[in-house]
């Protein structure tokens, strides 16, 4: 299994996230370029039926392991299991995704081999020598390094949504390897007590589409136009730290440098300045929407589409037109 | 209950930064005002808190940086840490997170420890690898991106609540433990007029790699893991379009316009 590049492909349940097939289609035309071949690293309550995607998205091999000591998450478990299998196939490169799972599992994997690791990268490149130059950004996106890691595997988290997911082809199959995992309790030593679902409107990382509000909501209640806004769109609900500290909304849905970053393919940005923190956290989405009364607002400087105007006036009205629109 | 803070020093979030045109793998420092990286603030209150409730504890804050890091832990003494510590050396300001991890490692295996509490990442580097290395180099389990923790000392255990993408976990750890504090977690504390003018006078003793039994090579230094080959400015995002006018018209006009660029 030489010059092999491997994926971790991460599940959110039992189902694979769209961000794993983003980072094989990745690992696949890294592997044309070099001759090498792709692994996706499929742990957790995995059905094997249900693995066949990965070989369709870019794997060539699958190494599967739906042992039950593996069910549920663990950082030992997981991150164990994974470098006892790096140090004994010597992947060229090892990829996670920048998810929270991702960013939990690969320092620790790296720190197991003695390796570096990359994290938060927004693009790659190979060297002739096999060397990879990750570009991630720094200082909240204000700075872009080019960086590199010592050793091998060659270790990073890349971002969700800045990688294509790739079409499906139905008739590229994997061969599945199937590993137990003997571990004594004693190795688990985080125990997942609870696991609280959030609905798909605080997914932010890997949203397609999200919909902001800030302290131009106003309120909490208002925020109500935002949702219906977002559920026509199929969109995640995001909001300013201004938002969030004024209780409009929780937590999870902060946008910005102390909260979350996004690269979604659409960022509508209602009632938000566009502060340099909140501009951290989403400046990398490929089409921006400000919808803002202040015609002169920082937000507009990095919006493709700037709407001035009364959001109130504006996004039900849009919400309507898009409603007729998508049927 | 002996808790120990790895803070850490970065430059404010408004800051400008500039690529040094001499070195340009390096910023420059110059008119940067630094302060303690936010994200530390939240593990620094979740220290003085967990004192508080438990009535008992020492709460130790440690940086490993240059000289000018020495204001993070001012900035930890004037919110109410017992002790601070600066690790600090020629050539450490250019440490990667396995050489700051092994560092930390090493003079936190020479204190008695309960808890670990990290920032989620350090908003200059944005690693977020620091306290995941540092745990595997102590032995120690992990909670990241924890937005509850209730510490139970009877036992030696922590209940940790952590952000996943999408969801919420609590997990169940054996103290000690490495947590590290995402936004969420508390409010942190403002210092008081007292807490500053202590903070300003305190001795803060400063530690070399020597010191805590360490050199050059064996601290990592030496042989970086991760290595920064050059920085940039990112592409600049340039103004889009402005649509102006009756509401009617311009919503028209914007979905058109996501039309035109197959976001619907
Ligand atoms: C260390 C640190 C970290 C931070 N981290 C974050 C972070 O992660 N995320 C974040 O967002 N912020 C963060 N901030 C805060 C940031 O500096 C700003 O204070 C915050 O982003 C402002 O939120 P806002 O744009 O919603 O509010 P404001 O700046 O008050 O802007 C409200 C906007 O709404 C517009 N508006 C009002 N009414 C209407 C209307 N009827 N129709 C249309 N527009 C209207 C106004 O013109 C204005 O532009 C951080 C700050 C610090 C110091
Ligand atoms: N030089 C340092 N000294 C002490 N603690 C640090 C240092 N660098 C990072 N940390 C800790 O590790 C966390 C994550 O940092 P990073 O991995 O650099 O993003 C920070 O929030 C600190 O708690």
């Amino acid at each position: 299994m030489a010059r092999n590049f491997w994926v971790f492909a991460e599940l959110s349940g039992s189902e694979f996230r769209k961000v794993a097939f983003e980072l094989l289609g990745l690992a696949r035309k890294l592997a044309y370029k070099t001759g090498g071949d792709v692994t996706a690293l499929a742990i957790g309550p995995i059905e094997e039926s249900n693995t066949a995607k990965l070989g369709h998205t870019g794997a060539d091999h699958i190494i599967l392991c739906a042992d039950d000591v593996v069910k549920d998450y663990s950082t030992e478990v997981y991150a164990t299991i994974i470098a006892d299998l790096a140090s004994e196939y010597k992947p060229l490169a090892i990829f996670f995704p920048a998810t929270a799972r991702g960013k939990d599992l690969a320092p620790k994997v790296a720190a197991k081999l003695g390796v570096g690791s990359a994290s938060d990268c927004t693009g790659l490149e190979m060297t002739d020598n096999q060397r990879i130059i990750f570009t991630r950004p720094m200082y909240a996106g204000k700075i872009i390094a080019q960086v590199e890691t010592s050793g091998e595997p060659q270790i990073a988290t890349i971002r969700p949504n800045v990688f294509p997911s790739p079409t499906p082809d139905e008739s590229r199959k994997a061969d599945v390897e199937r590993i137990s995992a003997d571990f004594g309790e004693d190795v688990i030593k985080t125990k997942i007590l609870e696991t609280i679902v959030g609905d798909a409107e605080v997914n932010l990382t890997e949203a397609d589409i999200i919909v902001s509000g800030g302290r131009g909501m106003r309120n909490a209640e208002n925020f109500q136009i935002i949702r219906e806004l977002a559920k026509v769109l199929g969109a995640a609900v995001g909001a300013s730290r201004a938002a969030v500290d004024e209780d409009f909304i929780s937590q999870p849905h902060q946008v910005g440098q102390t909260g979350k970053t996004v690269s979604p393919n659409l960022y509508i940005a209602c009632g938000i300045s566009g502060a340099i923190q909140h501009r951290a956290g989403m400046s990398t989405s490929k089409c921006i929407v400000a919808i803002n009364n202040n015609p002169d607002a920082d937000i507009f400087k990095i919006a493709d589409l700037g709407v001035v105007g009364d959001l109130f006036k504006i996004v039900p009205v849009l919400t309507e037109e898009l409603r007729k629109e998508m049927g | 209950m002996n808790i120990i803070v790895c803070v850490k020093q970065v430059p404010d979030t408004e800051a400008i930064i500039q690529v040094d045109s001499v070195d340009n793998s390096r910023i420059l420092e110059e008119g940067i005002t630094f302060i303690l990286n936010p994200y530390d603030e939240y593990a620094v209150e979740e220290g003085l808190l967990i004192r508080e409730r438990l009535g008992e504890g020492k709460v130790t804050a440690v940086t490993v940086g240059p000289s000018r890091s020495e204001s993070a832990l001012r900035d930890a003494l004037a919110l109410g840490v017992d002790t601070a510590v600066h690790i600090t050396d020629e050539g450490i300001e250019s440490a990667d997170p396995f050489a700051v991890a092994t560092i930390l490692s090493k003079f936190i295996s020479s204190l008695p420890h309960d808890l670990i509490l990290c920032g989620r990442q350090a908003v200059d580097d944005d690693f977020a690898q620091v306290p995941a290395i540092l745990a595997e180099l102590l032995g120690l389990p992990q909670a990241m991106f924890v937005v509850g923790l209730e510490i139970d000392s009877q036992d030696m255990k922590c209940k940790a609540r952590r952000e996943v993408d999408g969801s919420h976990e609590v997990v169940e750890m054996v103290l000690p433990a490495v947590i590290t504090c995402s936004r969420g977690l508390n409010e942190p504390r403002y210092p008081s007029i007292r807490g500053k003018m202590q903070a300003k006078k305190a001795e803060i003793p400063r530690k070399s790699l020597a010191d805590i039994g360490l050199d050059v090579e064996s601290a990592g230094l030496a042989s970086p893991k991760v290595k920064v080959r050059s920085l940039g400015l990112p592409p600049s995002r340039e103004a889009g379009k402005k649509l102006e006018g009756e509401v009617d018209d311009v919503v028209k006009v914007l979905v058109e316009e996501l039309k035109s660029r197959k976001l619907l």
